[in-house]
């Protein structure tokens, strides 16, 4: 069941004219240009207990995202691949518009989309995660804790799950029968990606596209599109978001400027990664 | 089919498994005022692929703090039916049936004028009777008519369909087997008067020309899906007039 919110923030809402007459200037309230994205701050390998983590800031906005992998059994149609599953918890500390409870409908609709485009694009090859082929394989939960919400989530989250991938090691393990056994403490490689992507979230606000909205900017959007880019610039998921349509044309645009943005979601990756590799 | 053995889903000639051209949509069918209680309903299908879609309201909401003092609050459920697929599907709602609900709420939003109702609930039940491929798409279509019949305040009607990449070939209106063994899935919804795309999701990878291309075939075929449900509507209605 989906319902119009109807815990909207005022704030924003009374800040709309104020926010759409600063953009006909051609700049925003905190003083990006339209396509510009806030500072990206990645700390990698943020927790030890999971085997792949990663905290990302987006402006204010906070995600941690935790990679486990488990031992566990394999789906009936697919008995040679491993599963990959993303799951997203928007936990009430993180924002007056959070509740506690079961995901709702925001936090579902996140990691289906963050979900489906690593699957799609075949980002993480599942085809090595079999252990004992059509009875054990890796299955690697990526869980995505939204910690403050200061808007796009969506590239926040995509960020975290993409660097906690990059940094996951698959634990070592015995084979005794039929059963794996696990050690933490050991670790039998690196898990195997072959695809990356980000997201890029724009929103429409009036007639103007902006790139990576805050929350304010959010909460006033017409109407919010995001496009997931892979390493060479192919669409690898599109989700339409909010209470407006988009033109054909304005989509397009949108669409350019995602694929323009990008790079500097994978610089940032990148660049973290390779401090990392030189320290080690 | 067992996974692996993937079908040509395009044969030699060009044509689909079900002898369909790239372009071809499956036979469509629309109906409204189907349901007595309802304030409003439909009936769509798309091939095998069967919606039923019911309005009630503007109604008092049943709690009392979900409602806008401004306008109408909007609440959708989009539901399969546990023989709609292959294998029995629980009733209990799946996160793909809560992201699908959220989905068809955001593609009708823009075209109810829920100014017009403050203080009330719009509801939109969607139930899928078949699933054979487009059940969101068939939904959307299924619920603007759904809408109009229960006689609320539209700007538009709002028409949707899957397009698809086969066989490195783009086609219109996917069924299950396309879906499942194709390379994308992108599901467009469009309100065609305002010219606004209501609905957008893309579940696959695609070049910018190919999402380019796509989007020219979901509007030429949306173009003749909405014209059918003015026609539908007219149909129901005209004779009304005439009495």
């Amino acid at each position: 069941m989906s319902f119009t919110p109807f815990r909207i923030p005022i704030v924003p809402q009374l800040k709309k004219n104020m926010i759409l007459s600063i953009i006909e200037k051609g700049l925003r309230i905190d003083e990006r240009k339209l396509e510009d994205i806030r500072p990206i701050k990645i700390i990698t390998g943020y927790l030890d207990k999971a085997e792949g983590s990663a905290y990302v800031e987006l402006g204010k906005t906070k995600v941690i995202a935790g990679v486990k992998v488990e031992v566990g059994e394999p789906f009936r149609d697919m008995p040679d691949l491993g599963v990959l599953t993303v799951h997203a918890e928007f936990v009430p500390l993180a924002s007056p518009s959070f509740e506690p409870g079961p995901p709702d409908e925001n936090a579902i609709e996140l990691s289906r989309v963050i979900d489906r485009s690593f699957r799609e694009l075949g980002a993480v090859e599942l085809e090595k995660l079999a252990i004992i082929p059509g009875k054990k394989v890796w299955i690697v939960w990526v869980d995505l804790y939204i910690i403050d919400h200061d808007g796009n989530l969506l590239d926040a989250s995509m960020l975290a799950a993409l660097t906690a991938l990059k940094m996951a090691m698959i634990p070592g393990y015995t084979i005794e029968g039929d059963n794996v056994v696990i050690d933490r403490e050991s670790s039998s490689g690196v898990l195997p990606l072959k695809e990356e992507a980000v997201y890029v979230h724009i929103a429409k606000i009036g007639n103007y596209l902006v790139v990576d909205p805050s929350l304010d900017e959010e909460v006033v959007a017409d109407s919010r599109i995001a496009f997931s880019i892979s390493r060479n610039g192919r669409i690898a998921g599109i989700q339409k978001m909010g209470q407006g349509g988009m033109s054909i044309e304005e989509i397009t645009k949108a669409m350019e400027l995602a694929i323009s943005v990008a790079p500097k979601y994978f610089n940032a990756v990148d660049s973290v990664l390779n401090k990392e590799e030189n320290k080690g | 089919m067992k996974y692996g053995e993937k079908p040509q889903l395009i044969k030699e000639n060009g044509t689909r498994l079900d002898g369909r051209r790239p372009e071809d949509p499956r036979p469509i069918y629309m109906e409204v005022g189907v349901l007595e209680n309802a304030d409003g309903s439909a009936f769509v299908s798309f091939g095998k692929t069967r919606v039923l879609a019911a309005v009630y309201g503007p109604r008092e909401p049943i709690q009392k703090y979900m409602v806008l003092p401004d306008r109408a609050v909007l609440r959708v459920r989009y539901h399969m039916a546990p023989f709609s697929t292959g294998e029995r599907k629980s009733p209990a709602p799946s996160r793909r049936e809560i992201e699908l609900s959220k989905v068809i709420r955001e593609a009708l939003e823009p075209v109810v004028i829920t100014e017009l109702y403050p203080r009330t609930m719009i509801d939109l039940f969607i139930e899928v009777l078949q699933a054979d491929g487009g059940t969101r798409t068939t939904g959307a279509t299924a619920a603007s008519l759904a809408l109009a019949d229960a006689g609320i305040a539209l700007k538009d009607l709002v028409a949707g369909v899957a397009i698809g990449k086969i066989n490195g070939v783009l086609v219109v209106d996917i069924d299950e087997a396309e879906d499942m063994y194709g390379e994308a899935d992108m599901p467009v919804a469009m309100a065609m008067r305002l010219g606004l795309i209501t609905l957008l999701q893309l579940n696959g990878v695609l070049t910018k020309e190919e999402f380019a291309q796509a989007m020219e075939m979901a509007k030429t075929t949306l173009e003749r899906v909405s014209e059918m449900q003015r026609k539908t509507l007219l149909e129901k209605y005209s004779s009304v007039l005439q009495v």
